[in-house]
């Protein structure tokens, strides 16, 4: 099942688009994932990040590349990309937690100690997350990023919240 | 009779791209139309940032990117006239416009402009199904003028038929105003827009059924509203399969099939037009954005819906092309300029979700006579 039939990719889907990041590189601290895996005529993101860690290029519709060893996980391209498709995750959070930043545009907008249900790509409930940071100052442009705290097994999983 | 240098119509992304392109190349004494109240086009709706390149304002809200236009237009002295629609067309480019006047009441006027820019938009597609008349059914874009135009809700549980991205947009933003998205429904076996705009509806939970379409629409909700929907999984020949029902409670259908250029004004001047897959009906016209009349443009979703960074870019071949026919700049000075604005124009129009249109407007350019 692809991205075109059910509205959300795969693990094999970023591994072909080149976007998985490797194991050694979620060791050493938070970095972003980026899930773009189609040929869309779209760049901010590579204009976002001053590291030089997101690679667009020529055509406009080239999929984006992260070099990952470049990425300092700042989370700057965050609330730029307009396909809300970049993520910040931090396998390195604690013993036991990792963190997923993302965008979220809704209301009522998460806060800081809450806890809230932690969702995978499909919007299905994965655990209990606790909400360590939001972020919404004016260069995000209304697009708060919001980081949530779960289990370390469901790093690779959880990409949001459940709407309340 | 009134006359100008340039008259626009349509105060979208693509008349306001010519008006300013226009003005920037000396052309004097530009009108720009809308029927609207206010000018913007589709962008005054769109409060999502849009895609491209920062040539195109990517990551800027198309309800910013509106307002950056205006001011612009505004700076270079661009007369705009809103709630003034332009009714017809007579002889060598007589427009009849019905301008609105301050007390809300309209006034019939003639103009016979030198060069006229043709930017008329697009046209919601209907479908139809049992129950297609009752009340709360009604099209995406009226869905996305009531949420974030006006505030207010269309319904509380709604279901989207079409998986283009004004339907998965328009989706986002019904939960973004606190509706319920039911679930999305597509003929196709595939999801029509971009996986990124998906995602975010998958995320929020929201099921799409791609091969399905709605059955039937039951009206039993108050004052005849909508009250159930059921729909229907298709074959690959598109035909209904029976037993495949699901049925939802909901109280709103939103519909988003596609939209088709508005071309009445266009055929008004004998234009000749020609038909194509990816847009339907849509007018003939050269590299220049002329069409097959003397002095007539065209530009933006008139000549075949994309979207805003290419009806942008499309105006602004307008506006280059008719400083050219007033002599206002070189025939070698349009060109360079023409060439670097088809330069971004063809990257837009590359991947899987441009080439289609690419070919279609190689096709429709392909019609424009040589002489
Ligand atoms: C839900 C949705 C989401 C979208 N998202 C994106 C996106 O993320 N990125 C992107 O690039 N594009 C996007 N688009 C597409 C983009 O909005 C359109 O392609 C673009 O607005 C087309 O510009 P236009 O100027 O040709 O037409 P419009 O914006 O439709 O403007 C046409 C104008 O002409 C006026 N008009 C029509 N007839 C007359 C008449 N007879 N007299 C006077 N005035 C008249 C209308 O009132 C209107 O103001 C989206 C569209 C929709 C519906
Ligand atoms: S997180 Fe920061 S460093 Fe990493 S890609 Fe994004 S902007 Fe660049
Ligand atoms: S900004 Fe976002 S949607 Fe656009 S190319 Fe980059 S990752 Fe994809």
């Amino acid at each position: 099942m692809s991205i075109k039939e059910v509205g959300y990719i795969s693990h094999q889907e970023l591994i072909d688009a080149e976007q998985d990041i490797s194991a050694e590189r979620y060791a050493k601290g938070p970095v972003a994932v980026i899930e773009c895996v189609q040929e869309i005529p779209c760049n901010p993101c590579e204009d976002a990040c001053k590291f030089g860690a997101i690679y667009v290029g020529s055509p406009i519709t080239n999929l984006p590349k992260i070099q990952e060893d470049n990425c300092t996980g700042c989370g700057a391209c965050l609330a730029r990309c307009p396909g809300l498709a970049i993520f910040l995750v931090d396998k390195t959070y604690s013993e036991t937690e990792a963190t997923v930043a993302f965008p979220y545009e809704y209301v009522p907008t998460p806060e800081v100690g809450e806890e809230w249900e932690a969702v995978d790509r499909q919007g299905a409930v994965k655990c209990k997350g606790k909400i360590v940071k939001v972020m919404n100052p004016k260069a995000f442009d209304r697009t708060p990023i919001v980081t949530v705290a779960i289990p370390k097994e469901f790093a690779d999983e959880v990409r949001s919240v459940k709407r309340k | 009779m009134l006359t100008r240098e340039l008259l626009v119509i349509g105060a979208g992304p693509a008349g306001l791209a010519a008006a300013i392109e226009a003005a920037k190349n000396g052309v004097k004494d530009i009108l720009v139309c809308d029927l609207n109240m206010k000018a913007g086009g589709q962008l005054f709706k769109q409060i999502h940032k849009f895609f491209g390149s920062k040539e195109h304002n990517a990551g800027v809200r198309g309800i910013d990117q509106g307002v950056q236009m205006l001011k612009e237009a505004e700076e270079l002295g661009i007369e705009i006239w809103l709630n003034s629609a332009v009714v017809g067309f007579f002889g060598d480019k007589i427009a009849c416009i019905e301008q609105g006047q301050p007390d809300g009441t309209k006034k019939i006027v003639y103009m016979q402009p030198k060069t006229i820019v043709i930017a008329t938009g697009a046209q919601e597609n209907v479908v139809r199904f049992k129950g297609w008349t009752t009340p709360g059914v009604m099209g995406a874009g009226a869905a996305q003028t009531m949420i974030n135009v006006n505030r207010v809700q269309p319904g509380k549980n709604i279901v989207m038929l079409g998986t283009g991205n004004v339907g998965l947009i328009v989706s986002y933003q019904l939960m973004q105003a606190g509706c319920n998205v039911v679930c999305i429904v597509e003929a196709a076996p595939g999801i029509g827009g971009y996986g990124v705009h998906a995602s975010k509806v998958s995320r929020a939970g929201v099921p799409i059924y791609c091969s399905h379409t709605i059955k039937e629409v039951k009206g039993d909700g108050p004052d005849g509203r909508v009250s159930e929907v059921t729909i229907i999984g298709l074959d690959e020949k598109w035909q209904p399969i029976e037993g495949t029902e699901k049925t939802f409670e909901a109280d709103t259908v939103t519909l988003a099939a596609g939209l088709k250029p508005v071309s009445d004004l266009v055929k008004l001047q004998d234009i000749e037009i020609v038909f194509n897959n990816a847009f339907g009906w849509v007018p003939v016209h050269n590299d220049k954005m002329q069409t097959t009349a003397k002095g007539i443009y065209v530009a933006g979703d008139t000549t075949g819906s994309e979207e805003a960074n290419t009806a942008m870019e499309e105006g602004k071949l307008a506006g280059v092309s008719v400083a050219e026919e007033l002599g206002y700049i070189t025939m070698d000075e349009a060109k360079d300029q023409r060439d670097q604005i088809w330069d971004r124009l063809r990257g837009l129009r590359t991947g899987p979700f441009g080439e289609k249109r690419a070919i279609a407007k190689v096709v429709q350019m392909g019609k424009f006579p040589v002489d």
